[in-house]
């Protein structure tokens, strides 16, 4: 066994037995946190681009499970944020809790089909497995949002078959052009020609469905912002980064040759609009959740943006592999904090929030600092990630990519300090006894991992561009190098 | 061990912060004591380090935080000059905002960002790059936000939400010019400034006014001046600490950064930047006095004041020769422990009688003598009477312009101290010669552990004020101090 495989078995043994835990949850979710903390952990320790054989059986038959610097960083991030997550949910989905009994034995197994689907699409290589791992997370995704607001998951569930019918219609596509469906064959023997081009555009628009990138993003907002709080918190943070790794693996590294210059400028052109408009609408949201999940819709715009930048100078793979994790930790930090400032607020609207500052100070600081790396201001991870990509940006003469970036910080700054000086507002509000040390706790360890994201920023550098695809600049040289000889050399 | 120094000064105020953040209200005492003892343990710090610069000792740590990027704290003459005086303020505000909130609510938020703002300030003054500075500048935005905000009344949190407007807004600009510029260049460390040599002229020009306009936001420069008179609905401690260390002067402070270490003030008079720079701090200057004649609320008054004294640094370091460098950074202190003076007296004026316009001064004199001859000190230093330390500022900066060939600053200064008389002597006036309007009975200032503490502070600054002008050419005096750094070739 190699923690690439346990990585995604354990969470499913740990569905199965949640099935029959009943009150033995909390216990049972011990277990879980201290088994994949450890393996992710040794998931760390292992050289970049370990790979490992399910069953022993050789490619092209095989499945194929690699430990690349993405997977890496994106492994240790889900057991962080389900992890904690989980702690926070014991006590909305306890068998004593308030909410019914049917949600409280759902919960449970589909948070941890979510947490093994997460890893294997972030590990695995290969392309129906990865269709497999998709399936996986919407089905355990549809039915938490169902939790919050059926509709609104039937909503979702609609548009994320439709996703997977294109992916799949692109997985048989090259199945029957190249014999077989894992990634790094593929790159090795992918050719520019009209059927795998035809695929890959298939593919990615299938992807960008489950990604949420305007404009496909509309079944986000209503699922992410009815769903429970600990739901939304991983539908936010785990599955639409799945969606996301997919494009990346197939534009980067199995299909790169037909992945065009123009179809990358395509990419980041849309990732730019999503910003924008995922910030306005965020800006014109009067519930809380509903601007936190809009936000969520811009901050997707960051890691296509990237997609142009990756190839040339700069740093952008580290930037997109920081912001997908910044993101992921972040986000779910301000959704559980949310949870509970609505909770002890007068209604779902921002304007409801008067006074919490006071009322709950530890949970605005999680959701304050969860701001501050989600707005990219310094030092947090959020900010490491949105340095690396408007450097990048700049050092390859893109100002325009770069002016969005930073525009969306002032934007997200603009929509994130609403609720906060809402909740600055008032002295004389009483102090809300947490109802739960753990649960109070859960965001705030996240949102200070974000920040602290901010302080590793080199070494998580390293670890990200080990294995990175070959159509990453592997030693990125600064723009005019051979004018400015002396000002590299320094930096190096 | 000495390369961690630098680090210490830093750790100082976060351990403070975290303490008050911890502490309940009911532990108020101990708060107040970490407080008081943590300013002491970095005055004693910075006494030190002082001691080992007069042996030539530069203190710095480095670490990459990003690849290709450092994060450098450098204490260097310039530096040590910035936080003395920040450390030494920071003592005195402690304990004046102790006094001036006794028991307030919401202290404990309040000491915490109160530290929090002082680690910026000195993380500001001894950023040995461009980005560890903007890292810097940046976090003090946040960490004065919430003590912008801290009545949470209607008028603070607009005060707030414009004070974010302009403040991220600029850091943008800023940010977006530093990776322009490092992108073209390579790391931007304040040392010796790059070659700029092969980057387009007009590049350079427009790189300068996106940084000297983000920077400007902050120093309050005609026309990004407007946050400033707004954030005056702040208690008066925050105005105080904000004027004279922390926000107001970490722009005019990255301005001296960049004009003399990355461009170099041969650059930037090569490019003619300089005579179009000192143009608009004549007209701030101008503008801020004007303004100030027509405030009828006291620390409205001082608010346009800070406005128009911010920009004497801004000239300074814009006329090109070694007098008027000395000139802008001797006016950087002296403003420092002037401004700090005239707040705390508006401050205490508004405690302890609710004087809070000009017109209700009448008496003052005979109520709060000693608050009242401690604000007369700061006045006459403001207008620039000797021996008071501003007129030490100002001959210099005088001279510095007859030096640089540019005659019209004299009477650009001439019309400023007018001004400032026009605005400073009625107050003075009303105060010291016209009977009390109410039946207010004069304060016991000097009997009682709040009203010393209140009022204390103020003489302390005020006599410091003095000082700085009576003992100019002794060792150890801002000037003796500031003219040893010129002399070493900082700043030609």
């Amino acid at each position: 066994m190699s923690p690439l495989d346990l990585l995604v078995v354990a969470p499913l043994v740990f569905m199965v037995l949640s099935l029959l835990a009943g009150g033995w949850q909390r216990s049972l979710l011990a277990l879980a946190i201290a088994t994949m903390a450890a393996l992710s952990v040794w998931l760390m320790t292992l050289d970049p681009g370990t790979a490992h054989v399910v069953g022993g059986w050789e490619l092209p038959l095989g499945v194929l499970l690699r430990a690349d610097g993405l997977a890496q960083m994106l492994v240790p991030a889900v057991t962080l944020t389900a992890g904690l997550t989980g702690l926070y949910a014991l006590h909305q989905f306890a068998p004593e809790s308030h909410a019914s009994n049917a949600q409280t034995a759902a919960f449970w197994p589909l948070y941890y089909l979510m947490w093994s689907a997460a890893n294997a699409a972030f590990l695995t290589t290969d392309l129906f497995n990865l269709y497999v791992t998709l399936e996986m997370a919407s089905i355990a995704a549809v039915a938490m949002a169902a939790m919050g607001s059926v509709r609104a998951a039937l909503r979702y569930l609609l548009i994320a078959l439709l996703g997977s019918i294109f992916y799949l219609l692109g997985v048989a596509l090259i199945l029957s052009r190249y014999g077989t469906v894992d990634v790094t064959l593929l790159a090795g023997m992918a050719e520019a020609d009209f059927a795998t081009a035809l695929a890959l555009a298939l593919m990615t628009g299938g992807l960008l469905v489950k990604a949420a990138l305007f404009p496909l993003h509309g079944w986000l907002p209503p699922a992410h912002a009815a769903a429970p709080a600990p739901a939304s918190a991983l539908l936010s943070g785990l599955v639409v980064k799945i969606g996301f790794v997919i494009t990346v693996r197939l534009w980067f590294e199995g299909l790169a040759a037909a992945a065009t210059p123009a179809g990358l400028h395509v990419l980041g052109g849309i990732g730019a609009l999503a910003i924008l408009f995922g910030s306005l609408q965020a800006i014109r949201q009067e519930s809380l959740k509903a601007l936190v999940a809009y936000s969520t819709v811009a901050q997707i715009g960051y890691l296509f943006l990237a997609f142009p930048l990756i190839a040339g100078a700069g740093h952008a793979w580290a930037g997109l592999s920081f912001h997908a994790v910044a993101h992921m930790i972040a986000k779910a930090a301000m959704f559980l904090a949310a949870g509970l400032m609505l909770k002890a607020a007068a209604g779902p609207r921002i304007a409801d929030l008067a006074g919490l500052a006071r009322a709950m100070p530890l949970t605005v600081t999680a959701f304050g600092l969860a701001a501050v790396s989600l707005m990219g201001l310094p030092p947090s991870g959020g900010f490491s990630a949105k340095f690396l990509l408007v450097d990048a940006a700049l050092r390859q003469g893109q100002a325009i990519h770069a002016a969005v970036m930073l525009i969306g910080g002032l934007l997200a700054a603009v929509y994130l300090f609403r609720p906060l000086a809402v909740a600055f507002s008032g002295s004389e509000t009483p102090v809300v006894p947490p109802k739960a040390p753990s649960m109070v706790a859960a965001p705030l360890a996240l949102a200070l991992a974000a920040l602290l994201l901010g302080f590793a920023g080199g070494p998580l550098a390293d670890l990200a561009t080990g294995g990175a695809p070959a159509t990453v600049a592997p030693e990125p040289l600064p723009a005019l190098e051979d004018t400015v000889e002396t000002a590299s050399e320094d930096e190096q | 061990m000495t390369a961690f120094l630098p680090l210490a000064l830093l750790t100082l105020p976060l351990v403070a912060a975290l303490i008050s953040f911890a502490l309940p209200d009911t532990r108020a005492a101990w708060r107040d004591a970490t407080n008081i003892i943590f300013a002491l343990v970095k005055l004693v710090l910075v006494g030190f380090l002082l001691l080992q610069a007069q042996g030539g000792v530069d203190f710095e740590w480095r670490y990459e935080f990003l690849p290709g990027h450092d994060f450098v704290l450098r204490v260097d003459a310039i530096a040590l000059l910035f936080v003395t005086l920040s450390t030494f303020l920071w003592l005195i505000a402690t304990i004046y905002a102790i006094a001036y909130f006794e028991r307030g609510p919401n202290l404990a938020r309040f000491f915490g960002f109160f530290n929090l703002c002082v680690l910026s300030a000195t993380g500001v003054a001894i950023s040995g790059t461009a980005i560890t500075f903007f890292s810097f500048y940046e976090l003090l935005t946040l960490a004065t936000w919430p003590l912008v905000v801290h009545k949470g009344d209607e008028k603070s949190l607009t005060a707030g939400r414009v004070y974010l407007t302009y403040t991220l807004a600029g850091s943008a600009a800023f940010l977006a010019g530093i990776l322009w510029l490092k992108a073209l260049v390579g790391p931007l460390e304040f040392a010796a400034p790059p070659d700029l040599s092969p980057v387009p002229t007009l590049t350079l020009i427009l790189i300068f006014v996106l940084l000297i306009g983000g920077l400007g936001v902050k120093a309050a420069l005609l026309p990004f001046h407007g946050w400033l008179p707004q954030a005056m609905a702040a208690p008066a401690p925050v105005s105080a600490l904000l004027h004279a260390v922390a926000v107001v002067k970490a722009g005019a402070y990255g301005i001296l950064r960049v004009v003399h270490d990355i461009y170099g003030a041969g650059t930037v008079a090569d490019l003619g930047l300089g005579l179009p720079l000192a143009f608009l701090a004549s007209a701030t200057i101008l503008y801020g006095s004007l303004r100030a004649v027509m405030q009828n609320d006291i620390k409205k008054r001082l608010a346009y004041s800070t406005v128009s004294q911010v920009s004497y640094i801004v000239l300074g370091a814009s006329l090109a020769g070694p007098i008027a460098a000395v000139g802008a950074l001797v006016h950087l202190v002296h403003q420092g422990i002037m401004k700090i003076t005239l707040f705390m007296c508006a401050g205490a004026l508004a405690n302890r009688l609710h004087i809070k316009a000009v017109t209700e001064l009448d008496g003052a004199g005979r109520l709060m003598p000693v608050t009242m001859a401690s604000f007369t000190i700061g006045a006459l230093g403001m207008i620039g009477v000797p021996p008071v330390a501003g007129f030490i500022s100002k001959w210099y900066l005088g001279s510095g312009g007859l030096e640089a060939g540019d005659a019209w600053v004299i009477a650009v200064l001439a019309g400023s101290s007018l001004l400032n008389s026009a605005y400073f002597l009625p107050l003075l006036y009303r105060a010291w010669l016209l009977p009390p309007q109410g039946d207010h009975a004069p304060v016991a200032e000097l009997t009682g552990g709040w009203n010393r503490m209140l009022v204390l502070p103020a003489a302390v600054t005020a006599l410091a004020s003095l000082g700085a002008g009576l003992f100019a050419s002794f060792p150890f005096s801002p000037l003796e101090w500031v003219s040893l750094i010129v002399d070493a070739g900082y700043l030609r």
